[in-house]
């Protein structure tokens, strides 16, 4: 069962404001999808290596030099605010 | 038969002998969008002008010989989470509503080194998370064959494009099941490769360990020969590979004689439609009769796929999706006091609610405390899951299924019940945990006149035995359009005798 306490903490992980009727309604969402995974423990697992990728690739390497070029302003065009050559946000530190 | 009727590797036979332009080609098909646009919603945007431009610059290419691939100077469509440079690209997201990538997708420029055209970008649910394309922030598409359907998702806009003869065939990306299942309600055809075979650097990433890019078109042939010209190793996705025999487009012939194909018993049981279930194992007949051999077989772990696939890909996406701070690019929620603030306030507003129940599912399976629980035990899962295809694989060349449980829902009925919405999901997602190919293509239709999707899955680079065996299939129906008559190869074959 998922708990106020549950919602506000993943909400927080998460980043997110949600407002009360939208708490309320991902509270009974989650506990319905989480109760389905809940399933998963019927499956036997002991000893079973978890897997994180399908191919038998490990570490791919390359040399450490730079191969993309000058693109500040372009990338910087995206920006929603901008001073100058720098990403602008509202002031953080006191 | 018109000229948007044609399938797009006769378009291409015919662009390179002279007998349609480009830009015949390209205004034709920009017509038909104009045309259709209102009533199907496929596009989020539309390179009229742009697409324009480039059908002289490559007629000229193909006078000079520098595009020379089988597909030079047909129309083809990409979904929105693949990058074009300078292009409105939004993953149908108010988030990126006016994001214009910096650079283009290694697909993308794979495209235009092959001389196609490309129109646009088409619609699908928001990042990707959707199996009906209405959780899209830019509006539903509507399903060509019954405009009060959904046609499916996420690459719904791209498979409905190809249906409705709004493009000759598209890009879509697959994570767990996003290129097949909308291909199946849509009557069109779709490949998710292996992965690792086509590069995701330019793909806005939802599940990298899932996401894979691949066709959408109206038949096997068209499907192969797009694959062809995206394959490859790239270096800027090092999870992409040199892999052998990439010649998709010559895979077509050789028929299914003396191939094993298994049936898995756990795919026909719960909650599959008796007429999806008919149609599809009408199907193996038709392989068993050309030759194949089919019969039922097992297959572990099938109801632990939907579990883990919905706990990994959420981790993946909330991970994935962390970038998404107002403060680089994308949406930034106005009148902010502090960077906490821009961050919850930009998230909040800028995600539509499916994004933002998977953002809380991926942030509690992954939290201290939950973690071994759910994300450690859905990696040991999908282990296991993998175990049972390779299991599998020892005694046939490939799997046969439906692609969906259903035909097409109605618009409107599956928001309201995620968790039904993500059971849909059933046939494909284990395909994407083990990283498998697996290609959706239409098998009849039902008494409602809605098209049936018959999936194989094959083993590990195993497209080329997967392309042969849909091609050997395809070649006994007669497929048509929704609304504009029949595919036409080109060769009078049976689609055409059927026209309308």
């Amino acid at each position: 069962m998922i708990t106020d306490e549950t919602i506000a903490y993943a909400a927080a992980l998460a980043k997110l404001e949600l407002s009360g009727g939208e708490r309320e309604r991902l509270k009974k969402d989650l506990s319905e999808i989480l109760g389905y995974i809940d399933r998963m423990n019927e499956l036997d697992t002991d000893g079973v290596e978890p897997m994180s990728h399908v191919l038998p690739v490990t570490n791919v390497f390359r040399e450490d030099v730079v191969t993309n070029g000058e693109d500040g302003e372009n990338l910087l065009a995206n920006a929603p605010d901008r001073s100058g050559d720098s990403f602008r946000v509202p002031r953080t530190v006191e | 038969m018109k000229l948007t009727g044609l399938t797009a590797v006769e378009l291409g036979r015919r662009i390179k002998s002279g007998e349609i332009g480009v830009r015949e080609a390209v205004e034709a098909q920009l017509d038909a969008i104009s045309a259709k646009e209102d009533k199907y919603h496929c596009y989020i945007t539309v390179l009229r002008e742009e697409a324009l431009a480039r059908a002289d610059e490559v007629q000229k290419g193909i006078r000079e010989g520098r595009y020379t691939s089988p597909l030079a100077g047909v129309p083809v469509a990409v979904k929105d989470n693949i990058c074009m440079r300078g292009v409105r690209t939004t993953c149908a997201s108010k988030m990126l509503e006016e994001f214009r990538p910096p650079y283009s997708a290694a697909v993308v420029e794979k495209l235009e080194a092959a001389g196609t055209v490309i129109l646009g970008k088409t619609n699908m649910d928001e990042f990707a998370m959707g199996s009906t394309t209405e959780t899209s922030f830019f509006g539903e598409t509507k399903n060509p064959w019954d405009i009060t359907r959904v046609p499916g998702g996420s690459s719904g806009g791209a498979a409905a494009a190809v249906a409705a003869g709004e493009a000759f065939a598209a890009l879509g990306s697959d994570t767990g099941g996003s290129i097949r299942q909308p291909s199946a309600f849509c009557g069109v055809t779709g490949i998710k490769p292996t992965y690792g075979t086509v590069s995701r650097y330019g793909l806005i990433a939802y599940a990298s360990s899932l996401d894979q890019i691949g066709p959408i078109a109206r038949n096997v042939e068209d499907c192969a020969a797009l694959l062809e010209l995206i394959a490859g190793r790239d270096e800027r996705d090092s999870t992409s590979v040199t892999r052998e025999g990439p010649a998709f487009g010559s895979a077509l012939s050789g028929g299914v004689r003396g191939m094993r194909i298994g049936i898995p018993r756990g795919y026909f049981s719960g909650g599959l439609d008796a007429e999806v279930k008919d149609a599809v194992l009408a199907a193996a007949g038709v392989l068993q009769e050309q030759g194949a051999e089919v019969e039922e077989s097992e297959l572990e772990a099938v109801d632990y796929a939907i579990p883990a696939y919905y706990v990994i890909a959420s981790a993946e996406a909330g991970s994935n999706l962390s970038r998404y701070d107002g403060v680089k690019y994308g949406y930034r929620a106005p009148g902010c006091g502090g960077l906490q603030e821009v961050y919850k306030k930009t998230r909040s507003e800028g995600f539509g609610e499916e994004v933002r129940r998977r953002m809380l599912i991926g942030a509690f399976v992954l939290s201290s405390g939950y973690y071994d629980a759910y994300y450690g035990k859905a990696m040991k899962v999908r282990e296991v899951i993998r175990q049972g295809f390779d299991r599998a694989f020892e005694r046939y060349d490939m799997l046969l299924g439906p692609t969906a449980p259903t035909t097409a829902p109605k618009l409107g009925a599956s928001l309201g019940d995620p968790l039904k919405m993500y059971l849909g999901d059933i046939y494909t997602v284990a395909v994407n945990l083990a990283g498998l190919p697996a290609i959706s293509l239409p098998c009849g239709r039902d008494r409602a006149g809605l098209p049936i999707g018959l999936q194989l899955i094959g083993r590990p680079f195993g497209e080329r035995e997967l392309i042969r065996a849909a091609r050997s299939f395809e070649q006994t129906r007669q497929w048509r359009l929704p609304a504009a008559g029949c595919i036409s190869d080109g060769r009078g074959g049976a689609a055409e005798r059927e026209a309308v």
